[in-house]
């Protein structure tokens, strides 16, 4: 029997490759509906495995199912397979279920895109990647939908790569995310030397046999690998750039799904990390530092995308809270709201980049509620959700975090709760700067010519295509977009309005603990706790939402302040990328370009792109002292050679 | 006449003059490539008729003969086990037959490259070939040495025919340059290892693999810095041919230079025999050495593997880079080497066969993409070769994704495999540079692919009316088959890697 469970990454799969063949022909819109339609019936196929799921028992809902064996030699066998429980079907369904919105939205939004086909391509790519990161049933399958979903990361952010800025945020991105890649590298191969598999059940079943010194090293190594792909502290710095992509990539990736696969590793290996009382805090102090920070910088940036950015590095870093204080269930659940909401206000940020006809910059928006309704409703819903007001989805799975942070550390708490403080102001400030007081956009410069708050550049592009091509005339006065659009915002809304009831904390109805319970076993933390202290601790929560608002109400609204006050350091995320790159980018470019000049003297430029007249010319320059070489690396041989000897026969006078 | 002279020899009370019996079978696959080139060779002065395709057809027909006859060996040595040939100056054991099939591999692969180029640029001889041919067998004769002496005549006849082949497009300059570079350079290098292989002789009184094995293991030498000073030599004789760090250097120049079919030809055939003759001499015969070898094999192995991977990023031009990147592969099959267990043997084998497939079908891009002249190698060239030839640029992601150790494909096995023979012996250190560079080198393969799927910016060029910037590449058919035929080996044994994996385990020495 044909387990609907393999068609939940064959689906993307296929759409992928049906487009890559007949992706032209298809063109505009009908490669999006092609790539709706995979990923959509890829949902539909969650949704049954997820009936067929729930048919077993709790123990039994761990399924393994078999592709075929990939290596078979000697003793020595390896399997491919996925690995369908709980945790991964749960990824799977709400990542096939909101990058269906997506993608969905993105045929409205990309409309008229010159290369309209090939970003449904890599669309589709990206979500069989991520299902593949999600579903594989060892390390190696997972981390090849890390590379993967990296790789289509790397495309899509740069897929307005005419743009100077998203060339060099793909690289950026690219950059970091091997440091974390070499993180992950180094722990499947301490996980394979120590266990002689890299099957997830084949590892996990067995950690006992696991010192504590080695669970801690791998732990930690995987959280090196978390920090690249989830954008932690301190290797944060490619996921602002990476909004250089068009919204929906920034949606979809860069806030919905790519980047909570760290959390997902996290929770994967959660009896592993159960062992390292060591790693655990690493990871709750890092989160909660990461948390704090990006909340911190989200309160100055200009640009509307950014500030999604920073809240989203900053909402990553409460799941990594989540984790560390061994709360796996609550750091899925603010996953899975947060993908809600998230994705909702980033598209929200969409429509209104869309309707002002690519203005990004807060200063140069304002009262577009009454321009743009269906989009200023739901961006409100989402604002309220991620603030953490009652009874919104973010409000209960944040309660759930800082409930376990409090277990963990009332320090950790305290960090968590000014946190959401500056959530809710700086995502108020956002609504009421957008959403509210005078229409600035009416003065503000053509889109485009102009640069934003945090130096982005805009989605020129795609303003010239719309203007021609996409939905007939219209003014200068911000509109709503089609309803490929509107559709999307509405339904994420609702989820992001209701998402809370998955897990609420009253009696039988945390739905979602004891789905998950099975997966995490003994790592998973209860806390105990009299329902007074949860309820003062949730007050305490919502009570800094409602802070945070009433300040930027305050601020935004009472006191119509439209220009920038804080400091500009924050602004600049607190100087961090300048640091990296006075650091590091400037010495190592120096000293490649110093050991090519030295080594390999034919290298003019390590640029990527670099000129090839350049070269050539450089090249000719060379080849008339040419005669020099052949002694110049004969005396390089020889020079090996003399030293080889000198080893070996001082070897054997030793 | 004759005979008379030779009586009157045989009368200066000297004994009669002993002919080793030469078995012919066990050398069949390389003399069925000499065999090759010589009919070619006379066919171009007999006969008048010569279409030029005939030659590559031949080439192949010759190959194909000597891959055959290679197979053939294999279940031979499978089944009777390994016989040694011509006086024990050769053996045909798993190892040697190993090499055979690979580098007929090489030999066919090549061929076909060589036909679309040749037409290319105007060559209608037969003289490409005749060399390969010639060349090939040398590599054989390297993979099947059991003595010193024809271990340096496999060299010999393996490098002088390359050096003509890498000169070979008269009218480049950096062709020629390239070749009298290699040819200056390896004629040094080749001096560093007869002077080992006479360092040896004096330390041991045989240059014959078996016997020095022999007398080493029944010896303990007090004063051994003869011998130790002549297997550095030989280490850096075969370490220029592999291209070792520090004895690289005219790597890059030569690869660039030399016709692209030619460089694959060079970096495959040339690098595995190398390698077969390295791993033999120093896994078998110096085996009880190995506490003075695999320090320096450590060193070599981490200066190979970072000087590939990090001087690899700054280049601009693909064949230069691909040049860096092979020091960077050969820096992994030392890996497997220094191991010195039979996994890191059969790792390193496996390595090379993946690395051959890998590396012959990138240059067969490259010659393509090259277009006439074989002059447009700068990575701008690449950029939004996607749109141009698609399914080209797929097969060449396939290369270098490969050649990345992505998961499912050749590439990756290889890597996994030598790093955790390297893992198993306790060199962490090792195995953890081997996935340093490896991450590095990540990004210079990728650099290239991403390169490939972003179009230039071409469509101000479009609606100005202006031709488009690169003018459409012409994939002869030969080509396409030898892309094929790589693509399809990267990606099936990538899939289901168990019999090539079989293939290397069951590849073992005659020790």
């Amino acid at each position: 029997m044909l387990d609907v469970a393999y068609l939940i990454p064959a689906l993307p799969l296929a759409g992928f490759v049906v487009l890559v063949c007949l992706g032209r022909r298809a063109g505009d819109p009908g490669a999006g509906w092609v790539a709706t339609s995979a990923i959509g019936l890829a949902f539909l196929s969650s949704f049954i495995a997820y009936v067929q799921l729930l048919g077993k028992d709790g123990e039994a809902r761990a399924v393994v199912k078999p592709i075929f064996t990939w290596i078979r030699a000697g003793g020595f066998e390896v399997e491919a397979g996925l690995l369908v429980d709980q945790l991964s079907l749960t990824m799977a369904l709400f990542v096939t279920g909101v990058g269906t919105l997506i993608h969905l939205y993105s045929i409205g939004y990309m409309k008229g895109d010159e290369r309209f086909p090939r970003f449904f391509v890599y669309l589709n790519l990206f979500a069989f990647s991520m299902l593949v990161l999600v579903l594989g049933d060892s390390f190696l399958l997972t981390f090849l939908g890390w590379e993967g979903v990296g790789a289509c990361s790397y495309l899509l952010v740069s897929f307005w790569f005419e743009r100077n800025s998203a060339a060099s945020a793909g690289k950026k991105a690219f950059v970091v995310n091997r440091v974390g890649d070499f993180g992950f590298m180094l722990a499947m191969f301490l996980v394979f030397a120590t266990f002689g598999t890299l099957d997830y059940q084949g590892v996990l079943s067995r950690v006992d046999v696991l010192t504590a010194t080695t669970a801690t090293a791998i732990a930690l190594l995987l959280f090196v690998g978390a920090c690249g792909k989830s954008a932690q502290l301190p290797l944060f710095v490619w996921l602002p750039d990476a909004m250089e992509g068009p919204t929906p990539v920034s949606a979809l990736i860069h806030a919905a799904t790519m980047v909570t696969a760290g959390v997902y590793l996290m929770a994967r290996v959660s009896p592993i990390l159960a062992l390292s009382e060591e790693a655990l805090t690493v990871i709750a102090v890092v989160g909660a530092l990461t948390a704090f920070f990006a909340a911190t910088v989200a309160c100055a940036q200009n640009d509307i995308k950014r500030v999604l950015a920073y809240s989203t590095v900053s909402q990553l870093g409460y799941m990594f809270l989540a984790v560390g204080s061994g709360a796996y269930v609550a750091a899925v659940f603010h996953m899975v709201t947060h993908a809600f909401f998230k994705a909702l206000l980033f598209l929200g940020a969409g429509s209104v980049i869309h309707g002002l006809h690519d203005q990004q910059d807060m200063k140069h928006m304002g009262a577009l509620r009454r321009l743009m309704p269906v989009t200023a409703v739901t961006f409100i819903i989402g604002w309220l959700a991620i603030a953490g007001v009652p009874p919104f989805a973010g409000f209960w799975s944040k309660d759930d975090i800082l409930l376990a942070a409090y277990d963990k550390s009332p320090l950790l708490w305290g960090v968590g709760v000014v946190t959401a403080l500056l959530t809710a102001y700086y995502m108020s400030r956002q609504v009421f700067l957008v959403f509210y007081g005078g229409e600035r956009w009416r003065k503000a410069p053509t889109a485009g010519a102009h640069a934003g708050g945090g130096g982005a550049a805009h989605d020129a592009k795609h303003a010239d295509d719309a203007g021609t091509g996409g939905h007939g005339a219209h003014g200068d006065a911000p509109h709503e977009g089609p309803w490929v659009m509107t559709l999307p915002l509405v339904v994420l809304a609702s989820l992001a309005a209701l998402g809370g009831l998955l897990n609420l904390p009253f009696g039988e109805s945390a739905r979602l603990e004891h789905w998950l319970e099975p997966v995490f076993g003994e790592a998973l933390r209860h806390v105990e706790a009299s329902s007074a202290h949860k309820q003062a601790l949730a007050a305490a929560a919502g009570g800094a939402a409602l802070v945070g608002i009433a300040i930027a109400y305050g601020i935004f609204i009472r006191g119509r302040r439209t220009t920038a006050f804080e400091p500009p350091v924050l602004q600049r995320a607190w100087g961090i990328d300048a640091l990296y790159s006075a650091l590091i980018e400037k010495p190592g470019h120096a000293l490649s370009t110093f050991a090519a000049r030295v080594v390999d003297a034919r290298v003019i430029d390590g640029a990527v792109n670099g000129v090839a007249s350049l070269v050539r010319a450089g090249g000719g320059q060379l080849r008339k002292v040419q005669t020099g070489y052949v002694r110049n690396y004969a005396l390089g041989v020889a020079f090996g050679a003399t030293v080889l000897l000198g080893l070996v026969v001082m070897r054997a006078g030793a | 006449m004759i005979p008379a002279v030779l009586a009157q020899v045989g009368g200066t009370r000297a004994a009669p003059l002993q002919l080793p019996e030469v078995e012919y079978s066990a050398m069949a696959p390389a003399l069925i490539l000499i065999g090759g080139a010589l009919i070619l060779l006379v066919w171009v002065s007999v006969v008048r008729r010569r279409p030029p395709w005939l030659w590559a057809a031949f080439s192949l027909v010759t190959g194909a003969a000597a891959m055959g006859a290679s197979l053939w060996l294999w279940f031979d040595v499978r089944d009777d086990g390994p016989r040694r040939a011509v006086a024990d100056a050769l053996v045909v054991d798993g190892f040697s037959v190993f090499f055979f099939v690979l580098v007929s591999a090489t030999v066919i692969l090549a061929a076909l490259l060589g036909e679309g180029y040749l037409r290319r640029e105007g060559f209608g001889g037969p003289e490409f070939y005749v060399l390969m041919l010639l060349s090939a067998s040398g590599a054989m004769f390297m993979a099947a040495a059991n003595d010193l002496i024809v271990v340096f005549l496999g060299l010999e006849i393996l490098s002088i025919a390359l050096y003509v082949l890498a000169g070979f497009h008269g009218r480049r300059l950096e062709s020629r340059e390239a070749a009298m570079k290699y040819f200056v350079l390896g004629a040094f290098s080749s001096a560093l290892f007869l002077y080992g292989v006479a360092l040896v002789y004096g330390a041991t009184g045989s240059t014959n693999l078996v016997s020095i094995a022999q007398y080493l293991a029944g010896n303990v030498a007090l004063e051994n810095g003869v011998l130790l000073a002549g297997m550095a030599l030989l280490l850096v004789g075969l370490g220029f041919k592999v291209a070792v760090v520090p004895f690289h250097t005219w790597t890059p120049d030569v690869y660039q230079g030399a016709p692209s079919p030619v460089t694959g030809f060079m970096a495959s055939a040339s690098k595995v025999a190398g390698f077969a003759a390295l791993l033999r001499v120093f896994f078998s015969t110096f085996s009880t050495l190995r506490l003075d070898w695999q320090p320096v094999v450590w060193g070599l192995a981490v200066v190979t593997l970072l000087v590939g991977s990090v001087l690899a990023v700054v280049q601009t031009d693909i064949k230069r880079m691909l040049a860096y990147s092979s020091i960077n592969h050969a820096g992994y099959v030392l890996i497997g080497l220094q191991a010195g267990t039979a996994n890191g043997i059969s790792g390193a084998l496996f390595y090379l066969l993946a690395y051959t497939f890998m590396v012959l079908g990138s240059f067969a891009v490259i010659t393509v993409v090259g277009r006439r002249g074989d002059a447009h190698h700068s990575l701008d060239t690449y950029r939004g070769l996607a749109a141009r030839r698609p399914t080209l640029a797929f097969a060449f992601t396939v290369f270098l994704l490969a050649q990345a150790g992505v998961p499912f494909t050749t590439g990756f096995l290889a890597k996994f495999y030598v790093v955790s023979a390297a893992v198993e012996e306790g060199s962490y250190a090792l195995a953890l540079i081997g996935m340093l560079a490896a991450v590095v080198a990540a990004f210079f393969y990728l650099r290239v692919t991403v390169l490939m799927y972003m179009t230039p910016a071409s469509a101000e060029e479009v609606t100005e009316g202006a031709p488009p910037a690169q003018p459409r590449l012409r994939l002869p058919a030969t080509t396409g088959v030898a892309v094929a035929v790589a693509v399809a080996f990267t990606l099936a044994f990538g899939l289901l890697p168990s019999p090539m994996i079989r293939f290397a385990r069951q590849a073992t020495l005659l020790m």
